[in-house]
C-alpha cells in the first residue's frame, strides 16, 4: 500500500510535528519504501495465532494501594520550561470571551 | 600507569586488593586516557570530577574493609540512562540540559556496589539506529581502522559505550539493547557485550524506546568483566512490573565449565545470501571450536527469521511513537520559543527537537497504529512476533544455546548505508529475532577480517539461561584467543 502526501501530512498531524514541506516531500518516499517492505509480512499466515505483547510471561504485579512517594514538587518541576508557585506554565489554553 | 587501562575488570579488582594501585589512580588513568582520545566523541558528558571523588571514597571503603563487587572500577554509562544530578540526554536535542531528580535503577545498583562513572556515553538517539550517526551530539568513532584510514561506525546504538571499552578509555560500560544495541557495537569494536533476558534490569529510569523489547546490559573486554557487571546490575525492582522476581545466578560460576556434552544450534536461516565471506568462515570456526570442546553441533530451523526485521519494525516504531509523546516541552526538555498557543507550542517543540531518524520512526509507529491500519500492520506483527518466538521454544527443544553471527557486515565507513533506511535496519538481522522472543544473547570477538577488522560471534540462549550463554561465550573467548588492538591505539603506542 503506498500512502499519498495527503496522509503524510495527516500523520504528522496525529504525531503532533511540525514539519516543512521540503521535510515532508523527503519523509513521505522513505515512509513509502518502509511500509512496503513490510508487506511481506502478508505472507505470513497467522489465522490463529495469538497476538504476543509480553514476551516473558511474567504476571504483572500489583502492590498494596499505599502512597509511597510525594512532597517532591520541586524535584518534579526542576527541569521545567517555566514554571510558577508550584505549576508549570504554559501558554494560554482557554481563550477570554470578549 | 598506561598499562592500568588494559587491564581487565577482574585484574583491576585483584589489584586494588592487593594495594598495587589505588582506586583515584585507576580512575585517573582513564581520564587521561579518555583525554587523549576526545576525538573518538565516546563521552556526551564527561563527569570526571565526579568519578574521582567517587574513587576516593572507593579508597576509604577499601580501607574500612567494605569494598563492594566493583569497588573503584570506572565505567562509561550510556546517556540513556538518568543519573542523579548528571545531565541524560539520550542523545536527542529536545532533553538537552535535562538534569534527573532519581537515579536509574541499573546506575544506582552499579553505585551500590562502588562503580565510578567517568562520563555518559554517546549514542544514536533515543537509541534509534545502528551507527551513531543520528546522534544530536555528534558522531562516535570507531578506535578501529584499515589502511585507508577513514573514520568508521562504532555500531549502534551503543557506540560511545562500545568504543570506550574498546579504546581502553573506560573498564566496561552499560549498554541498552532494543534490536542489537549491544550486540551489534560489540562485534564491530571487538569486544564482548550481552544483552540479558527481558526483564533480568530494571527498565526504571532509562529512557524508553520501545518497552516491550528494551533492555539494559553491558560490555567489556572480557566475558568474565561482563558477568560481573552484570551481576551488579541486575535484580528484581519493584518500579518496574516487567522485571523478574528471581533470583540473579552467580554469572562467575557458569564460566569454569566447559561445553562438554552442550547441544548448539546453528540456524539454518541465518545463512543468508550476500553474506560476507570471511564472517561464515568464522562462524565455521566457531563450530569447529565448540565441536573441539566436546560439544555436539545440532541443525535447526527457526523458519521465521527473515520476518523479524519487518516486524521489528513495525512494532518498536508503534511502541516509541508512543513512548516520545511525553516529549511536549511541557516538563523538561527544550520547549520551541516562538509559537502561538498550546498546540502550536507541541508541534514546533517537537518539530525542532527531534531529528531525522526519530520523526521517521515516530510517523511509521503513528500510521501503524492508526484507526484502519491498526490491525493490518500492529496486531499483525505481534502475531508474527508470536511465531517468531515459537521458533526459538522449538529450536531449544533439541538444543541448548544457538551459534550465529553478529552482524552481516564488520564495522562500515561513517556514511555508508545512510542513503536508504532500509538498508540500515538490514544490519540488525541476526540480532533482532533474539529481541523479539526476550532472548539472552551475547556477542564475543572471534577474529578480524581480511581488512583487519573485528568480527563477533553471538551465542543466543534460553530465557533466563544467561548462565549457559556465558559458559559458551567463555569457550569461544579461549579459543579465540582474540589479542588484536585497535589501531588507533597501537599508533599511540608507537
Amino acid at each position: 500500500m503506498s500512502i499519498d502526501k495527503e496522509t503524510v501530512v495527516k500523520v504528522a498531524r496525529l504525531a503532533c510535528l511540525d514539519m516543512s514541506e521540503d521535510e515532508l516531500a523527503r519523509v513521505g518516499p522513505q515512509i513509502n519504501g518502509i511500509l512496503k517492505w513490510m508487506e511481506q509480512l502478508n505472507e505470513v499466515d497467522t489465522e490463529g495465532v495469538e497476538p504476543l505483547a509480553n514476551v516473558v510471561n511474567i504476571d504483572l504485579k500489583l502492590r498494596a494501594d499505599e502512597v509511597t512517594d510525594g512532597d517532591c514538587s520541586k524535584a518534579v518541576l526542576a527541569n521545567a520550561p517555566e514554571e510558577t508557585q508550584g505549576f508549570f506554565v504554559v501558554p494560554k489554553v482557554v481563550e477570554q470571551e470578549g | 600507569m598506561s598499562d592500568l587501562t588494559h587491564l581487565t575488570i577482574a585484574g583491576a579488582l585483584k589489584g586494588l586488593e592487593n594495594k598495587d594501585f589505588t582506586a583515584k589512580e585507576l580512575t585517573q588513568a582513564h581520564i587521561t586516557a579518555s583525554e587523549a582520545a576526545k576525538d573518538l566523541n565516546c563521552y556526551v558528558t564527561e563527569t570526571y570530577d565526579l568519578a574521582l571523588a567517587q574513587a576516593a571514597n572507593s579508597d576509604e571503603r577499601r580501607a574500612a574493609g567494605n569494598a563492594g563487587a566493583l569497588d573503584g572500577i570506572p565505567l562509561a554509562i550510556k546517556d540513556l540512562f538518568c543519573t542523579k544530578g548528571v545531565q541524560t540526554t539520550a542523545c536527542s536535542h529536545i532533553l538537552e540540559g535535562f538534569v534527573p531528580q532519581y537515579e536509574s535503577t541499573v546506575t544506582a545498583n552499579l553505585f551500590a556496589d562502588g562503580v565510578v562513572m567517568l562520563g555518559k556515553a554517546n549514542l544514536d538517539e533515543f537509541a534509534m539506529g545502528s551507527s551513531n550517526t543520528t546522534s544530536y551530539f555528534g558522531n562516535c568513532i570507531n578506535p578501529w581502522k584499515t589502511s585507508d584510514g577513514a573514520d568508521r561506525t562504532p555500531g549502534g546504538s551503543s557506540g560511545g559505550s562500545a568504543s570506550a571499552v574498546a579504546a581502553r578509555i573506560a573498564m566496561g560500560a552499560t549498554g541498552t539493547d532494543t534490536g542489537g544495541s549491544i550486540r551489534q557495537p560489540a562485534s564491530f569494536c571487538g569486544i564482548s557485550g550481552i544483552k540479558p533476558t527481558y526483564g533480568r534490569c530494571s527498565r526504571w529510569g532509562t529512557v524508553a524506546f520501545a518497552s516491550s523489547l528494551d533492555q539494559a546490559g553491558c560490555f567489556a573486554r572480557t566475558v568474565e568483566d561482563n558477568a560481573l557487571i552484570l551481576r551488579s546490575m541486575a535484580g528484581h525492582d519493584p518500579k518496574d512490573s516487567t522485571s523478574a522476581d528471581r533470583p540473579v545466578p552467580d554469572f562467575l560460576s557458569a564460566l569454569s565449565g566447559d561445553v562438554k556434552g552442550l547441544k548448539i544450534g546453528i540456524p539454518k536461516e541465518y545463512r543468508v545470501d550476500g553474506m560476507p565471506k570471511d564472517i561464515e568462515a568464522l562462524w565455521e570456526q566457531g563450530i569447529e571450536w565448540l565441536k573441539d570442546g566436546g560439544a555436539e553441533i545440532v541443525d535447526v530451523s527457526l523458519p521465521h527469521t527473515k520476518y523479524a526485521l519487518p516486524t521489528y519494525y513495525i512494532i518498536a516504531p508503534a511502541e516509541a511513537s508512543s513512548n516520545l509523546a511525553r516529549y511536549d516541552g511541557v516538563r523538561y526538555g527544550l520547549r520551541a520559543a516562538e509559537h502561538e498557543n498550546l498546540n502550536e507550542m507541541y508541534k514546533k517543540t517537537r518539530g525542532e527537537g527531534f531529528g531525522d531518524e526519530i520523526k521517521r520512526r515516530i510517523m511509521i509507529g503513528t500510521y501503524v497504529l492508526s484507526a484502519g491500519y491498526y490491525d493490518a500492520y500492529y496486531i499483525k506483527a505481534q502475531k508474527v512476533r508470536r511465531l517468531i518466538s515459537d521458533d526459538f521454544t522449538k529450536a531449544y527443544e533439541q538444543c541448548d544455546v544457538l551459534l550465529a553471527p553478529t552482524a552481516p557486515s564488520s564495522a562500515f565507513v561513517i556514511g555508508e548505508n545512510e542513503d536508504d533506511p532500509v538498508k540500515m535496519y538490514l544490519n540488525d538481522v541476526f540480532t533482532v529475532p533474539a529481541s523479539m522472543a526476550g532472548l539472552p544473547a551475547m556477542s564475543v570477538p572471534g577474529g578480524l577480517d581480511s581488512q583487519g577488522l573485528p568480527l563477533g560471534l553471538q551465542i543466543i540462549g534460553r530465557a533466563w539461561d544467561e548462565e549457559t550463554v556465558f559458559k559458551v561465550a567463555r569457550s569461544i573467548e579461549r579459543a579465540a584467543n582474540f589479542t588484536a588492538l585497535p589501531q588507533t591505539l597501537i599508533k599511540k603506542a608507537a
